[in-house]
Formats: structure tokens, sequence, C-alpha cells
């Protein structure tokens, strides 16, 4: 069986690892609500999408 | 390579598959608008649009084609009646996809599937709908309204009987 033959540092490790990370997901802001929503995707606080295309969202009940 | 692999299996096979974009072709031309995952609706876009132009011929052959890829008489009709004549000076492109979020529960890619030029009756729809639901729970308060009355009195009955 194959097996490591020196000792494998904690450094080189930690270099390996210095690439993996997630990375943050770009949001853009909705022209009706101002609230952050994913690009070219409907709006989910408010359900528009290009000036209209209303998910029909449920209103505040109060 | 990804040569030679345009267009989508659904992870159906071919009679499953042909059923599913029958059912979604019929429903979009019944309801103008339909809510179903993208890769259906990137897959049913071609099929449509096939049936829009059976539609734009509008000769008796035209017909029967639709007729036998459709679910149900009303959409051929609907088909040749009212959705076609809209697209007279378009070729193609006559549906709106927009993606909406991501479904709770299998965190599946939604999608809304639109013919064109069909915002107004949609709006209808929607106003009709609206209306309906606040009608309704008008009726659900006057309803409990009624029946709590109705406990009070039986309540106050009751007292009175102990009383005596
Ligand atoms: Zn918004």
């Amino acid at each position: 069986m194959p097996n490591p033959k020196r000792r494998h540092s904690q450094a080189r490790t930690s270099k390996r690892r210095s690439h993996d990370h997630l990375t943050a997901v770009s949001l853009s802001e909705c022209p009706n609500c101002h609230e952050r929503k994913l690009p070219h995707r409907a709006c989910p606080k408010c359900g528009y999408y290009k000036g209209r295309e209303v998910i029909a969202m449920k209103e505040e009940t109060s | 390579m990804r040569h030679r692999r345009a267009g989508w299996k659904l992870g159906r096979n071919t009679e499953h598959r042909r059923a599913l974009l029958r059912n979604l072709v019929t429903s979009l031309i019944v309801e103008e608008r339909i809510e179903t995952t993208l890769t259906k609706a990137k897959a049913m876009r071609p099929h449509v649009e096939k049936m829009i132009t059976l539609g734009k011929r509008g000769d008796v052959a035209a017909r029967r084609l639709a007729a036998a890829y459709l679910m149900t008489r009303d959409a051929v009709d609907k088909l040749f009646d009212t959705i076609s004549p809209r697209y007279g000076d378009r070729d193609g492109g006559y549906l709106r996809i927009v993606h909406g979020g991501f479904r709770q529960g299998d965190g599946g890619d939604i999608a809304f599937v639109e013919l064109l030029g069909s915002e107004k009756t949609l709006d209808e729809k929607r106003q009709k709908r609206a209306e309906l639901r606040t009608k309704r729970a008008e009726e659900n308060r006057k309803a409990m309204e009624s029946a709590e009355a109705e406990n009070k009195q039986a309540a106050e009955t009751e007292a009175a009987i102990e009383e005596k």
C-alpha cells in the first residue's frame, strides 16, 4: 500500500486550504422596494421583476 | 464533449416526458401563466411555440395536429381563437420565463412562464382572486361572530336554567 514518505507540515495543510472558501452571493438592489435580491430574479420581498410581474404577495395582516 | 445533447430529458422516459410536456403546454394555453421549475419551463418552450405556429396556420389540418397534442378541446379552441391571433407580426418568442426563487422543501429552481400579451387577463384574474379572498374572509369573520353570539346565548340560558 502507498504510504506517505515525509511528514506533512501543518503549514502545508494550511496553505492548501487557504483557497477553500465560499464566495459571497452577489446581490442587486430591487428597483421597486430597494431590498437586496438575487439578480435576474423576481424580488422575493415585493414580487416585482422589470416593472410588474407580481408574484402575488400575501398582504400584511395587521 | 457535450455534442448532440440538446434538450432536456427531465429524468423521465419518453412517454412520461411527452405526457408531462403536453400537460404543461395545455395548462399554459388554458391559464396563460404557470409556475414550474426552470428546467421544465425551458423544455416546454419549443413545444408551446410549435403549437402557436399551428394556431397561426389556422386550417383544419393544423387544428387536428394541435388537437392530437393538446389534452383538451378547450385548449385547442382557445389556442386558435384567442392566443395565436395575438402574435401575427411576431416570429417566435411568444413566452416570457421569469426566474423566481427556490422552492421550500427540495430547493427546486422556480420559474413563471407566461404568454406574452396576456398581462391584462392575468391582472384581471389576480384581481378576481383577491376579491374572492376578501369576500371569503368577510364571510368567515361573520360566521365566527354569529357562532360566538350563539355560544354566549346558550351559556346564558344554561345559567338561567341552573338558577331555577
Ligand atoms: Zn422588491
